[in-house]
């Protein structure tokens, strides 16, 4: 392939194996040479697009599409009573609710799907939107999710037969609420705080999209859509549709950027591929920016109460009360079993005595999602609230939030560690790891110039987040997303060259796979990475499985690799034997090469084993030949990173504005497969972390209307608002995980933001008496905290 | 993508004909410059202009120069060009103090000093910077050219002095002696529009100030010109004390209303802050000027 030709020649500096490595994708993407969904263009292709609804509560009094169907370029107009016919008016969301695919009776937020028009071109399907005429009946809206469930307001889901009022599942619960009790009866300081993890949004600078190419001779749906599980869409889209799965066959490009919104169905996908099915002829859709802010996938959104207690100086007690609004329908993404995601893993990284939490589910009139972004399935709602409550607790102890934490760890010696609300955490030094990101950030030092700058009157914050998380799902008995265990799939086969393709059910949307699945094989067989193509993201051609979101890629698919290379590995061991005249048990194992115990000289590499796997020459008995193996692998367990954060911020008396000055992040993620992509995902998830914690936020006015629809108003930082981030690692192997990995893509985006907000409020409570503040710490909403009205975000 | 409405696009190769282009098409036509207002607002179609007479050929209305004891800035001067107009950072510094922190390289490399101000948005910065540096500009239509002060330029919200069939095309900035001028923003995130901005002057001469100018950005519909404060410091010599007196005006004399970058009294107090700094540093450079 021209992208290895384009890399440096091996030599003696690059890894056959684990190692730091440059990307082999960044060849193509740094030359601007990736191919997207918009890239593709195929022959006869029309466009389609979405009329929303300027309504964030309405019915629906009538649609007139004349005019629209009148343009002389558009070639149809859908709408729900269009779709009713067809079957698909509805479709069912990853947590098992409808949503309406087109708004038929009412509009349910602003931007909901109301019509789709198809086009021979972009420009025509929206000009042509102008053309509709759809006549509204405003209701009230339900913006406010703590209101939802007021005795007046409004009914949302009057679809929903035997729904009476807007919350959206029944209280979900864990750990032991009497034991709680007790050790808040016990205890010597309790704090409380409310807070709030505000909605925001994971925009992937690529907006979704999709290509829907029917071919009604063959009866094949062949989809072109950048998503981060094609092969659970699309057996979703044979439920949806009524398609024959194995008539279906998705291919995801080069994807720009997931973060979570890429895991649902959304409508837009369901229109285009009845457009294609009736029309016979492939239809692109592609959203524009802000039909990406408005409409698709949002993350958090959970209003929290926490209590914290603790005796002896140890934490030992928490209490969380928690509502998510889950917008118009519930999408939000996590296992079946899990209503509110891996929230209970709010328990943190500490020997509690007990804990209880409770979170309920709400319907509002604002978009539906709730999807992970970045984030292991509500894990970042949970560190959050855990680390801020751990910085309380402090306060009000007069204790160094570092030393609270370091006599409330969980001891490495307690591993395997059962938490207070069902965990079973694998491995973990915690003090370690504190210690290594306390010797970076000169801890001691840093609040000697505090005290300076405090002196003068100047306003300087230090900030910690010690955080856990389960990544990884999952194991089959406990998890499943609609049905389908968390489960993936590889396959590995070695050419006769000695050169192997394995095929995975991850799905990359930038994270390196190609890299680092190649070098798992090549540390496992002993051959260079650049020998190995990594091929996913077309079901035709990989194996089944639920793909790349909640840091799962490195935990299960990198299982499987790991699991089908040592079974080709135990494959070849037979062939060698052959070879070279002996048995199996007689070979031993070393990087690329079988050799006889105790005639070292004497070994078959495996280039030599492949070639002879598919010669004429004398096979083992019962050999079907080839060097090549499949597997499915089932985790045992999730992995459990975790990491130690320090942020130290300086804030401007007079405008509030914030500066993270400096970052430390110190991770475990258990063994780095290749570092420097580790690297590259701790900067992209704490530079989103800064993002969160200062300026990203999707806020509604009263009438429900969205206020962050473009970027104008949705900020995401940039490398202005990031200081130079400084890393440091500790390696704690995973005991289960074949490679002794675990996942690390969202320890950052999970990890980062309760250490800023830490440390702006480390910088505030003293001078200004601020307990709290929620994020985002605009400098508009720091100067009303210090003025003493801290107000949550609308 | 997002999709802007069907428009006839036409490519000017002279101000006349750029002049004769608008006379003849109307009020449906639009020039365009950089494209960095009026193209987002197309494609947001806030704005659906027919017909869009490009200038961007025009390379005569790219300058930076010094002539008959002013500076004189072409209309289609790049914010890049004015960042790093050596002229302009000796003369009238708080051109780059705005430059540094308007936007991103992206907009400045395209973005013109002539649309930053035909604009008239309130919230960009270098209204405010031409008014405080009491520019003025040059307008010329089918009948010819006239000059008007920057106080007389902004008409209202989004609205100019630039009539139909006209084009701005240069602004003049005399120069005086004892000059001393900053530009101070507060801004969300880099590249974010302020939440508001201040731009100061002075021209001090034997220990007092002369003349000053002073505007703010982003805090009332239009760019807002604070003429009492100006009055205040005039013939007094530069304070602390006597800059806080302004802060206190520009937080009276301002007009915010609240939105997503924060309430009205935080604006208020803003502009009350970055008066006093904008002031502050055009008092230091002013004084260091007539050492
Ligand atoms: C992401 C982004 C961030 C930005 N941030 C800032 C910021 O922080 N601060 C800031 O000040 N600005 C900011 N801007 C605006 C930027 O500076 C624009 O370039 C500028 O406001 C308009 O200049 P332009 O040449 O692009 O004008 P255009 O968009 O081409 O034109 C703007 C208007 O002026 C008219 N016009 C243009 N030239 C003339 C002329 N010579 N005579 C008569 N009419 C004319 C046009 O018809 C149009 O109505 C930002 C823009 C973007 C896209």
């Amino acid at each position: 392939m021209a992208v290895v030709e384009n890399l440096p020649s091996p030599s003696t500096e690059r890894p056959i194996g684990f190692g730091r490595l440059k990307r082999k994708e960044d060849a193509r993407f740094i030359r601007g040479k990736g191919t997207y969904l918009d890239d593709i263009e195929l022959p006869g292709m029309v466009h389609g697009a979405v009329l929303r609804s300027p309504y964030a509560h309405a019915r629906i009094v009538s649609i007139d599409t004349s005019a629209a169907l009148a343009h002389p370029n558009v070639a149809a107009v859908v709408t729900a009573k269009d779709l009713e016919t067809l079957g698909l008016a509805w479709m069912p969301t990853i947590s098992y609710d409808t949503q309406a695919v087109l708004a038929g009776d009412k509009v349910r937020f602003q931007g909901q799907e109301v019509a789709f028009v198809i086009a021979t071109d972009e420009y025509s399907a929206n000009d042509a939107l102008a053309l509709i005429d759809v006549e509204y009946d405003p209701l009230p809206a339900v913006v406010n999710a703590r209101k939802a469930l007021d005795a007046d307001a409004p009914l949302i889901r009057d679809d929903k037969s035997g729904q009476a009022d807007n919350l959206a599942s029944p209280t979900w619960e864990a750990g032991d609420e009497r034991a709680t009790e007790r050790a808040f009866a016990e205890a010597d300081h309790v704090v409380s705080r409310d807070m709030i993890y505000p909605r925001c949004h994971p925009a992937p600078l690529e907006t979704c999209g999709i290509i829907a190419d029917f071919n009604p001779e063959t009866g094949q749906l062949d989809i072109y859509n950048g998503n981060q599980a094609p092969h659970a869409h699309r057996t979703v889209y044979a439920h949806v549709a009524g398609l024959a799965e194995h008539m279906i066959r998705i291919r995801c490009q080069d994807i720009g950027g997931g973060f979570g919104n890429k895991v649902p169905v959304y409508p837009g996908y369901v229109c285009a591929i009845a457009g294609s099915i009736v029309a016979g002829v492939p239809v692109k859709w592609v959203e524009n920016r802000s039909e990406n802010l408005m409409s698709t996938g949002f993350a958090r959104d959970y209003i929290m109460r926490g209590e914290m207690c603790s005796k002896d100086g140890k934490i030992t007690g928490l209490r969380v009360d928690a509502i998510a609004d889950h917008g118009a329908f519930d999408s939000t993404a996590q296992p079946t079993k899990f209503p509110a995601g891996f929230f209970h893993i709010v328990c943190g990284s500490y020997d509690l005595q007990a804990s209880h939490v409770k979170v309920k589910a709400v319907y509002s009139n604002k978009a539906p999602g709730g999807v992970a972004y970045r984030c292991s399935f509500r894990v970042t709602e949970a560190v959050y609230l855990v680390e801020r409550m751990v910085d309380a607790l402090a306060l009000e102890m007069k204790a160094d939030p570092i030393d609270l934490r370091m006599r409330s760890f969980i001891a490495a010696e307690q591993f395997p560690y059962e938490t207070t609300t069902g965990w079973t955490y694998d491995s973990g030094e915690y003090a370690k790891t504190m210690d290594v990101a306390k010797k970076i950030a000169g801890y001691d030092d840093l609040r000697r110039e505090q005290a300076e700058k405090r002196a003068r009157g100047e306003l300087m914050g230090i900030g910690v987040s010690f955080f856990t998380e389960g990544v990884g799902a999952g194991p089959r008995k406990h998890m499943d997303i609609l049905g389908l265990a968390m489960n993936d799939g590889a396959d590995l086969r070695v050419h006769p060259s000695g050169k192997a393709v394995v095929s995975i059910s991850a799905q990359t949307q930038g994270q390196g796979h190609e890299t680092t699945f190649a070098q798992i094989v090549a540390e496992e067989l002993g051959i260079p990475p650049e020998d190995v193509e990594v091929r996913h993201g077309d079901t035709d051609k990989s194996p089944y499985g639920l793909g790349t979101y909640g840091s799962r890629s490195t935990p299960v698919s990198g299982g499987a690799v790991a699991v089908v290379s040592r079974k080709v590995r135990d494959k070849a061991r037979m062939i060698a034997a052959t070879m070279l005249e002996t048995r199996p048990e007689d070979l031993a194992w070393e990087k690329g090469r079988w050799y006889v115990k105790g005639d070292p000289e004497k070994g078959a590499m495996i280039e030599d084993i492949a070639a002879r796997a598919y010669s004429g020459e004398p096979m083992p008995a019962d050999f079907e030949g080839g060097l090549d193996a499949q597997v499915i692998y089932d985790p045992p367990n999730l992995t459990y990173p975790y990491g130690a954060y320090i942020a130290v911020v300086d804030i401007d008396p007079d405008t509030g504005h914030v500066k993270v000055r400096r970052f430390i992040a110190v991770d475990d993620c258990g063994v780095r497969i290749n570092p420097m992509v580790v690297d590259g995902q701790i900067h992209g998830g704490l530079a989103e972390g800064v993002g969160i914690a200062l300026m990203e936020l999707i806020s509604f006015d009263e009438e429900g209307n969205c206020l962050n629809s473009s970027f104008m108003d949705y900020l995401i930082p940039t490398a202005l608002e990031c200081p130079d981030f400084e890393l440091g690692e500790t390696v704690t192997p995973c005991p289960h995980h074949p490679l002794g990995a675990k996942g690390v893509g969202e320890s950052p985006t999970v990890g980062s933001p309760p250490a800023i907000v830490n440390a702006v409020i480390d910088a505030l409570y003293e001078p200004h008496g601020v307990e709290h503040i929620d994020m985002p710490c605009t400098p508009a909403r720091v100067w009303a905290a210090m003025q003493g009205r801290p107000e949550p975000p609308q | 993508m997002q999709t802007p409405a069907p428009f006839e696009y036409e490519r000017a190769t002279s101000v006349e004909g750029a002049i004769a282009a608008l006379e003849r098409l109307g009020s449906d036509a639009r020039i365009i410059a950089g494209g960095h207002s009026l193209l987002p607002m197309m494609k947001l179609r806030l704005a659906s202009p027919e017909y869009l007479i490009d200038i961007n050929d025009l390379a005569e209305l790219a300058y930076i120069r010094e002539q008959d004891g002013e500076i004189r800035i072409g209309a289609m001067t790049r914010h890049v060009d004015l960042l790093k107009s050596e002229l302009l950072a000796r003369r009238f510094p708080l051109f780059r103090d705005a430059e540094t922190v308007i936007a991103d390289p992206v907009v400045r490399n395209r973005g013109t000093i002539g649309g930053s101000l035909c604009q008239a948005d309130a919230a960009e910065d270098l209204s405010a910077v031409c008014s405080a540096a009491k520019a003025q500009v040059v307008i010329r239509g089918a009948e010819g050219e006239r000059v008007v002060g920057m106080e007389d330029f902004h008409v209202g919200p989004f609205m100019t002095a630039v009539g139909a069939g006209e084009i701005l095309t240069e602004v003049r900035l005399r120069m005086r002696r004892g000059a001393g001028s900053g530009h101070e923003k507060v801004e969300r995130r880099a590249g974010d529009w302020a939440i508001a901005a201040a731009s100061a002057a002075l021209w001090v001469d034997g220990g007092t100030i002369d003349d000053v100018g002073i505007a703010l950005s982003a805090v009332g519909v239009t760019t807002i010109h604070l003429t009492r404060a100006e009055e205040l410091l005039r013939g007094k010599p530069p304070s602390d004390e006597l800059f806080a007196q302004a802060g206190v005006i520009a937080s009276e004399d301002c007009s915010p209303s609240a939105d997503g970058r924060g309430p009205i009294d935080y604006k208020r107090h803003l502009a009350g802050v970055l008066t006093q700094r904008a002031l502050r540093r055009s008092a230091a450079r002013a004084l260091s000027e007539e050492a």
